[in-house]
C-alpha cells in the first residue's frame, strides 16, 4: 500500500499555546526555508526572546540545519537569545539622538542601575538596550520604555520615569 | 473593480468629505503618537459626541511635518494648525471652531517651514486617513495606475518614467527609468518587484513617514512598476522597528486586494500582481540590495558580488526590480501628470523633489520636502529656523554613515546629487543632521565608525577588521592618547577600506572620517597635539591623571 507522504508533524517544545502561532506563521509560508525570519519574529513576539528548544523546533519544521537557524538568529540585531527583564528601556543611539546627548542618558542609567546596554539588572527588573534610530528623530533624544516612546528627554527625566516604572 | 467603479467610489468619497462643516485632522503618525496624539484624537472624538456637534468631524491622518511640535492638529477648511495639543485642550479647540483661533496653541503656518516646501511625495501626508482606501481614491489615488493599465503599454510607462528623470531615492541616485528598462528586458520565468523599506540610516525617517502616512501610494507605485517590467509578485521589506508602518502597509495591501487592485486581473485587465510585507530584523547591511534579497530568502543578510545584478538574477535567481520607498512614492504623480511635468521641477541632473528628515541642532526638526536645487542655507536657516539657543552652526551631516559632514562655507551650495558628491558627502536617503559648536567632529566620526564596525556583515576583512581598527584609532584620538603616526595610519586605512571592500557599507564607511579630516583637521590636531577637545565633548584626562 502506498501512502502519500505527509510532512512529519513536528512537536512544539511544550504545550504552550503560543507555539501554535509560530507554527501558523511557518504554515502560511508552506514550511519553506524562507519562512525562517518570519517564524523567528513570531517567536520573539510571543515569548520575548528566542530559546534553544524553540530554535530547534523551527529548524526541524523548516528542515533547516540548526547551525543555519542559529546563524540567522544571531546575525540580526533585532533578535535576542536572552530573556529580557520585566521592563525594558531602549535608548536610541541613532545620529540625531546621539547629537542630542543620548550617550549621557546611557551613562546615567549605567550609573544608577549598574547595567550596560544589552544587560538586565540582577533582580530581573530592567533590561537596557540600544537601538539604531527608532525613526522619531524629530523628537530626539528618544527612549522607549516598555514600548512607549518618550521624546525629547534628558538623562534626569529618563531616570525619573524609569524609577516610576521599575517600582511597579 | 473596474476603473469606472473605482472612480465612482472616489467621487462618492469626495462628496462625503465635503459634507461636514469642518474637520479636525489629528496626526496619528508615530512621531505624534509617541507624544500622545492618539489620546488627543480620542478626547476630541468624545467631546464631539458629548456635545452632539453636527457637521464636525475628527480624522486620524499621517505626518504633518513639524513632528517636534506634536501632537499636531490641522483644522479644515480654515487651515489652522495647532501644536503641542493635549487631550485636555479638546474642549477649547472645539469652542474655537466658531470664533477666534485658539492663540495659545496656534502654530504659525505663514512661515518658511511650510511655505518653502514643495510637496509631491508628501502631498497626502497629513491630509488623508492612511487607513482608508477611499480617502486615497478621493485624492486621485490609483489614477496613475488606471492610466498605465488602460492607456499605456509597459514600454510607454517606462518611457514616461525615463522622461521624468527620476533618480533612485535610496542613496545611489541611479536613474529609475533605466533600471526599469533593464529589468523589463531581462528574461526569466518569473520576475519580482521589491520595495526597500529597511531605512537603516540612523537619523532618517522619510520612508517611515511615507509608509505610515500614505501606504497606498507606495503600493500603487509598485503595481505600476510590476506592469512596466512584467513582474507577478512583490515584497515590501520593512524594518521591524517600524511597527506602525508595517501595520498600515499590511492593512493597505488587504484593502487593495479586496478592491481588486492587487491579485488576478487587476482593474478588469489581464494583468496580475500580488504582494506581501516582509520584516527586516535590524541589520543595516540588509538595506544593500543583494543582502536584502538574501534576507527575504530567509538567510543571513550578507551582500554578494555584482554582477550579476538583481535586474538579471535577483530573488531566487529571477530578475528583480528593487527600488526605495520614496522612489515608488514618486511614480503615481509622474503617471498622473506626465514625466515632463516632473522633469520641470528641480535641477538639470536632479529632477523633482526630495524628502529630508531634518534633525539635530536645528529649531524646526521634522519632515520636509523641497525641490532639488534648494540651498543648504535655505533648508537649515529658513525652513529649519536656524540653530537654537544662540549657538553657532558648525556642520550638516548628510547621507548617514555613507555620507559626510559639510561645513559652513558650502551652505549656499544647491542640494543635488552631484553638488553634494563634489564636497565629499552624498544625498543618501535624506537624513540631514545639523550640528552646532557643541558637537565634536572627531567624536562624530567615531560615532559613525562605531556604527559601521558593528553593522559590518563580516564577510570581507578590510571592512570587518579595518573599521574596527579605525574605530580604535578614533577612540584613542578622542581620549587624547593618539600620536600623529596614528593619524597617518587612520588616513591610510581610509584608503584601504574604501577601495577593497565588497559592498557599499565598507566602501563608504571612511566617508565621515574623510570629510571631517578635510574640513575639521584642526579639531583632530587639537586632540592629538594639544590634548584638548575644543567642543568639550571628549573627556580627555589632564596630563597629571594620565601619569598618575
Ligand atoms: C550598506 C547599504 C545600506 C543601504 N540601505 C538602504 C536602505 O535602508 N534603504 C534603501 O532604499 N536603500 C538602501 N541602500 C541602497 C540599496 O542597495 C539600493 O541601491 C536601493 O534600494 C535602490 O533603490 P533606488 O534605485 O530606488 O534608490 C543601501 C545600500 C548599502 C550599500
Ligand atoms: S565566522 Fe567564519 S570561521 Fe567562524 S564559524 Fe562562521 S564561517 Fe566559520
Ligand atoms: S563591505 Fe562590509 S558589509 Fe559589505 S560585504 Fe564586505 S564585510 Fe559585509
Ligand atoms: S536617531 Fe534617535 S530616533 Fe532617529
Ligand atoms: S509625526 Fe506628527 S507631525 Fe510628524
Amino acid at each position: 500500500m502506498t501512502m502519500p507522504i505527509a510532512p512529519p508533524k513536528i512537536e512544539p517544545p511544550s504545550a504552550d499555546k503560543r507555539w501554535r502561532l509560530v507554527d501558523n506563521t511557518m504554515r502560511k509560508h508552506g514550511y519553506r526555508p524562507d519562512a525562517l525570519i518570519e517564524a523567528l519574529h513570531t517567536m520573539q513576539e510571543c515569548f520575548g526572546y528566542l530559546d534553544e528548544p524553540g530554535l530547534k523546533f523551527v529548524a526541524r519544521s523548516l528542515r533547516l540545519p540548526l547551525s543555519k537557524v542559529f546563524g540567522v538568529a544571531t546575525f540580526y540585531h533585532f533578535f535576542t537569545l536572552k530573556p529580557k527583564g520585566r521592563h525594558t528601556c531602549v535608548v536610541c543611539m541613532g545620529t540625531a539622538c546621539y547629537i542630542k546627548g543620548a550617550q549621557n542618558i546611557l551613562d546615567e542609567i549605567e550609573k544608577t542601575y549598574g547595567v550596560k546596554p544589552g544587560e538586565t539588572t540582577r533582580d530581573d527588573a530592567l533590561s537596557v538596550l540600544t537601538a539604531r534610530c527608532i525613526g522619531s528623530c524629530g523628537l530626539a533624544a528618544a527612549v522607549v520604555v516598555d514600548g512607549n516612546i518618550l521624546g525629547k528627554v534628558t538623562p534626569a527625566q529618563t531616570l525619573e520615569h524609569l524609577e516610576k516604572v521599575v517600582k511597579t | 473593480m473596474t476603473p469606472e467603479e473605482l472612480r465612482e467610489l472616489a467621487e462618492k468619497r469626495r462628496a462625503q468629505l465635503k459634507q461636514p462643516r469642518c474637520r479636525l485632522n489629528v496626526c496619528l503618525a508615530a512621531g505624534c503618537q509617541s507624544c500622545a496624539g492618539d489620546s488627543v484624537f480620542k478626547a476630541i472624538k468624545q467631546q464631539i459626541e458629548a456635545r452632539k456637534l453636527d457637521g464636525v468631524q475628527v480624522r486620524g491622518v499621517g505626518c504633518l511635518g513639524l513632528c517636534a511640535e506634536g501632537p499636531l492638529v490641522l483644522v479644515e477648511p480654515s487651515g489652522l494648525l495647532y501644536q503641542r495639543v493635549k487631550p485636555e485642550d479638546a474642549g477649547e479647540l472645539l469652542d474655537a471652531l466658531e470664533g477666534a483661533p485658539l492663540k495659545r496653541l496656534e502654530c504659525p503656518t505663514d512661515v518658511p517651514f511650510f511655505r518653502a516646501q514643495k510637496k509631491i511625495v508628501l502631498e497626502n501626508a497629513g491630509v488623508i486617513d492612511p487607513e482608508n482606501l477611499e480617502d486615497y481614491l478621493a485624492a486621485k489615488g490609483y489614477e496613475g495606475l488606471i492610466r498605465a493599465l488602460t492607456d499605456m503599454t509597459p514600454a510607454d510607462v517606462i518611457a514616461e518614467v525615463t522622461t521624468s528623470g527620476l533618480r533612485g531615492r535610496g542613496g545611489g541616485g541611479y536613474p529609475t527609468g533605466l533600471k526599469w528598462s533593464t529589468v523589463a528586458k531581462s528574461k526569466g520565468a518569473k520576475k519580482y518587484v521589491i520595495c526597500n523599506g529597511d531605512e537603516g540610516d540612523p537619523g532618517a525617517f522619510m520612508d517611515r513617514a511615507v509608509l505610515e502616512s500614505d501606504p497606498h501610494r507606495v503600493i500603487e507605485g509598485m503595481i505600476i512598476a510590476a506592469y512596466a517590467v512584467g513582474a507577478q509578485h512583490g515584497y515590501a521589506y520593512i524594518r521591524a522597528e517600524y511597527p506602525l508602518a508595517v501595520k498600515r502597509m499590511q492593512n493597505a495591501i488587504k484593502q487593495a486586494q479586496k478592491a481588486g487592485l492587487l491579485g488576478d486581473g487587476i482593474l478588469g485587465t489581464s494583468f496580475s500582481f500580488n504582494m506581501e510585507v516582509r520584516l527586516g530584523a535590524g541589520a543595516f547591511v540588509c538595506g544593500e540590495e543583494t543582502a536584502l534579497i538574501a534576507s527575504i530568502e530567509g538567510k543571513r543578510g550578507q551582500p554578494r558580488p555584482r554582477p550579476p545584478f538583481p535586474a538579471e538574477s535577483g530573488l531566487w535567481g529571477y530578475p528583480t526590480l528593487i527600488n526605495n520607498v520614496e522612489t515608488f512614492a514618486n511614480i503615481p504623480p509622474i503617471l498622473r501628470h506626465g514625466g515632463a511635468w516632473y522633469a520641470a521641477i528641480g535641477t538639470e541632473k536632479s529632477k523633482g523633489t526630495k524628502v529630508f528628515a531634518l534633525a539635530g541642532r536645528v529649531k524646526n526638526t521634522g519632515l520636509i520636502e523641497v525641490p532639488m536645487g534648494i540651498t543648504l542655507r535655505e533648508i537649515i536657516f529658513d525652513i529649519g529656523g536656524g540653530i537654537p539657543d544662540g549657538k553657532k552652526f558648525k556642520a550638516v551631516q548628510t547621507g548617514g554613515p555613507s555620507g559626510g559632514c559639510i561645513p559652513e562655507q558650502y551652505l549656499d551650495m544647491p542640494v543635488d546629487y552631484d553638488s553634494l558628491a563634489r564636497v565629499g558627502s552624498i544625498m543618501g536617503s535624506g537624513g540631514m543632521i545639523v550640528m552646532d559648536e557643541t558637537s565634536c567632529m572627531v567624536d562624530v566620526a567615531k560615532f559613525f565608525m562605531d556604527f559601521c564596525k558593528a553593522e559590518s556583515c563580516g564577510k570581507c576583512v578590510p571592512c570587518r577588521a579595518g573599521t574596527d581598527q579605525m574605530h580604535g584609532i578614533l577612540t584613542k584620538i578622542c581620549n587624547g592618547e593618539a600620536t600623529l603616526d596614528d593619524l597617518a595610519l587612520l588616513e591610510r586605512l581610509c584608503d584601504v577600506v574604501k577601495n577593497t571592500s565588497l559592498c557599499g557599507l565598507g566602501q563608504t564607511a571612511p566617508n565621515p572620517v574623510l570629510s571631517t579630516l578635510k574640513y575639521f583637521r584642526d579639531e583632530y590636531l587639537a586632540h592629538i597635539v594639544d590634548k584638548r577637545c575644543p567642543a568639550g565633548v571628549c573627556k580627555i584626562k589632564a596630563p597629571a591623571e594620565v601619569h598618575a
